[in-house]
């Protein structure tokens, strides 16, 4: 009973990082309805700039908001002057200019930082531990959900995320009465890819720091991301949590850790074939 | 260009036919010399340019399967290294288990890798756009696992992998093996061109187009839908899992870890370099994924990685139809020359 407490425990704070992870691969595709492939990959980057901080002897709590807000800019570098210019490409383009992305990142990342596995410290106290949940597990548990509150709160009571949202539902009346929609388009990929950062640097003490280390928890997040329904970021949450703790369960008793990418598969592919619009989201019509 | 391009009294309809009957010339008269020069490189090269050329060859027929499907059908795949690893695992075990001889593997193969990709095709109908890109980059990323995973370790050789005999050379025939494995390569990379190409200009290619361009109205043609675009995705699947089994022969070896992401990333960027929707792209596609890695290592460790990432984007962005959508424009701004000098 201890043992299945634990696995459960331990996916749903693993299920924190996917939700981020999804919250931020959602958010981006609300506005632009594309799919990030290279999210993961900005994340692992991002990760390395907290690293590198830390190593500099930087405080890890005045290198974790640093790093967010180096990532913010990343972001939206990124969508200004690589995506902007394919803003009305087919799907098939943008996919391509994605694996593009990711392939750079993760390059650049072994270029820079090299190819072997860094530790990464844990930034919580060892005090807060208990026997079913470790210091670090509670710690992402409460940095993620406080991300996560700040988001909710962004969109819901500043005028920005009012605006924000108006851009993503319906960007030509949004453009008529005056938002700029080109900019906030920027914005919201500069605020995903700092929430990216928040899984990256949260997943690091867990799966140690290494220019692959996001391949896994990005295929998760992905099924996170479709199980909680890709247009609705509230379901990001649910979504990463069930992911999370099924990973763990199907790991524990079903097909051993050998299988975890091949279970993160088969969940995408349910979840596409019975319910594509996940649990949360607004199934949707096009007309012909 | 102007009307007075068209000289003499043919009708454009005319000059279109005839010109179209030159460049029919033409281009089998480039196709022949390409075939020459393709025989002569055993002969010229060393062993390991040989070795190499094979493996354009075998890039050029996966190169050519994925483009069927992305190009043509419009259907993105991420993950057809998942389909060269299961062509590749499946000749190995044939050989490896059964002593069957390596020319026998090749038609098993193709139909299992055709049936195979029929299947996941089936529920692909429901995924479009990105989500058939998400479905295949996890397929991609989880088939080493599954080529690993104990369970199969009896079949696979879980993380070791295979050994695969060298390929015998017939009694009589004066070549080394190497040779041998290179003509051999040639002429199935001949055969599923020929099929790639007759495919595509007929009935069938006709309705794969469409289903790219106009899904309703294709439909409304009369097209089965979900009969062509499944069995574009099994065509597809065929096409890679055949030229992973000649990897396999050629490499003598397979293992889990030679069919990861890295190889279907490579895949599409053969197709983007080539040209999207083109049959001959498929070669300058090959000879790009096969020689730009070796070159770029010199460099750094991580520098194939990035090259492939900077190709991806910069054709995009600057020649989106690839090396044969240059080629293409050059001649128009060639011929557009002659035209106007006459």
């Amino acid at each position: 009973m201890d043992a299945l407490l634990f696995q459960i425990t331990s996916g749903i704070t693993t299920g924190f990082i996917y939700a981020s992870l999804a919250l931020a691969l959602v958010m981006i595709f609300q506005s632009t309805n594309h799919i990030n492939f290279a999210q993961g990959e900005m994340a692992m980057f991002s990760t390395y700039i907290a690293f590198t901080l830390v190593q500099a002897g930087v405080p890890f709590w005045i290198a974790f908001p640093t790093t967010l807000l180096g990532a913010f800019v990343m972001g939206f570098v990124i969508e200004r002057f690589v995506l902007r210019p394919f803003a009305d490409a087919p799907v098939l383009t943008i996919v391509i200019v994605f694996i593009g992305l990711l392939v750079i990142f993760n390059s650049i990342a072994g270029w820079i930082f090299g190819y072997e596995m860094q530790p990464f410290p844990s930034p919580f106290p060892h005090s807060w531990g208990t026997r079913l949940v470790s210091a670090h597990q509670l710690g992402i548990a409460v940095v993620t959900l406080s991300v996560l509150a700040a988001v909710y709160l962004f969109f819901r009571f500043t005028s920005l995320g009012l605006a924000m949202r108006a851009a993503a539902q319906n960007p030509v009346s949004s453009r008529l009465v005056g938002i700029r929609v080109g900019l906030l388009l920027a914005v919201g990929w500069g605020l995903a890819a700092a929430i990216g950062a928040v899984a990256g640097i949260m997943a690091a003490p867990i799966v140690f720091l290494e220019p692959n280390m996001m391949a896994g928890i990005m295929i998760y997040a992905f099924a996170a991301a479709l199980l909680g329904g890709i247009n609705n970021p509230a379901g990001a949450v649910p979504g990463g949590i069930i992911v999370g703790v099924l990973e763990n369960l199907a790991g524990a008793y079903v097909v051993g850790t050998e299988l975890k990418l091949t279970t993160a598969l088969v969940m995408i592919l349910l979840v596409l074939l019975i319910r594509p619009a996940g649990l949360f989201g607004r199934t949707l019509r096009t007309r012909v | 260009m102007t009307m007075t391009g068209y000289t003499e009294s043919l009708t454009p309809a005319a000059a279109a036919r005839r010109n179209f009957g030159k460049g029919r010339v033409a281009r089998i008269g480039c196709v022949l010399a390409v075939v020459a020069l393709a025989c002569l490189v055993p002969f010229i090269g060393t062993s390991y340019q040989t070795l190499q050329m094979t493996f354009v060859l075998i890039y050029a027929i996966a190169l050519l399967g994925l483009n069927i499907l992305v190009g043509y059908n419009g259907q993105l795949s991420l993950g057809h290294g998942a389909f060269f690893g299961l062509g590749a695992y499946i000749a190995a075990i044939m050989m490896h288990h059964f002593g069957l001889p390596y020319w026998s593997t090749i038609p098993v193969v193709a139909v299992l890798c055709l049936i195979g990709g029929f299947l996941f095709g089936l529920p692909a109908l429901r995924l479009e756009g990105h989500y058939l890109a998400l479905a295949t980059f996890s397929l991609a990323l989880a088939m080493p696992q599954i080529l690993k995973y104990p369970a199969f370790a009896q079949w696979t050789g879980g993380f070791m992998g295979l050994v695969i005999s060298p390929v015998p050379v017939p009694a009589g025939v004066p070549l080394s093996s190497d040779q041998w494995l290179y003509f051999f390569c040639l002429a199935l990379t001949l055969v599923m061109f020929l099929i790639g190409w007759n495919l595509m200009r007929g009935r069938t290619g006709q309705a794969i187009i469409a289903i790219r361009d106009q899904p309703t109205a294709a439909v409304s043609m009369g097209i089965n839908l979900a009969y062509y675009k499944s069995m574009t995705f099994g065509v597809s699947a065929m096409y890679a899992g055949v030229a992973g089994a000649l990897s396999a022969l050629t490499a003598q070896f397979v293992s889990p870890d030679s069919f990861d992401f890295f190889l279907s990333i490579s895949l599409l960027v053969g197709i983007v370099v080539g040209g999207i929707a083109t049959v001959s792209g498929a070669i300058f596609g090959a000879v790009f994924i096969q020689f730009i890695p070796n070159i770029a290592e010199h460099i750094s460790k991580s520098a194939s990685w990035a090259v492939y990432g900077v190709a991806l984007i910069g054709f995009m962005y600057l020649m989106p139809q690839g090396v044969v959508g240059l080629i293409r424009r050059l001649r128009g701004v060639i011929s557009g020359a002659k035209r106007s000098a006459a």
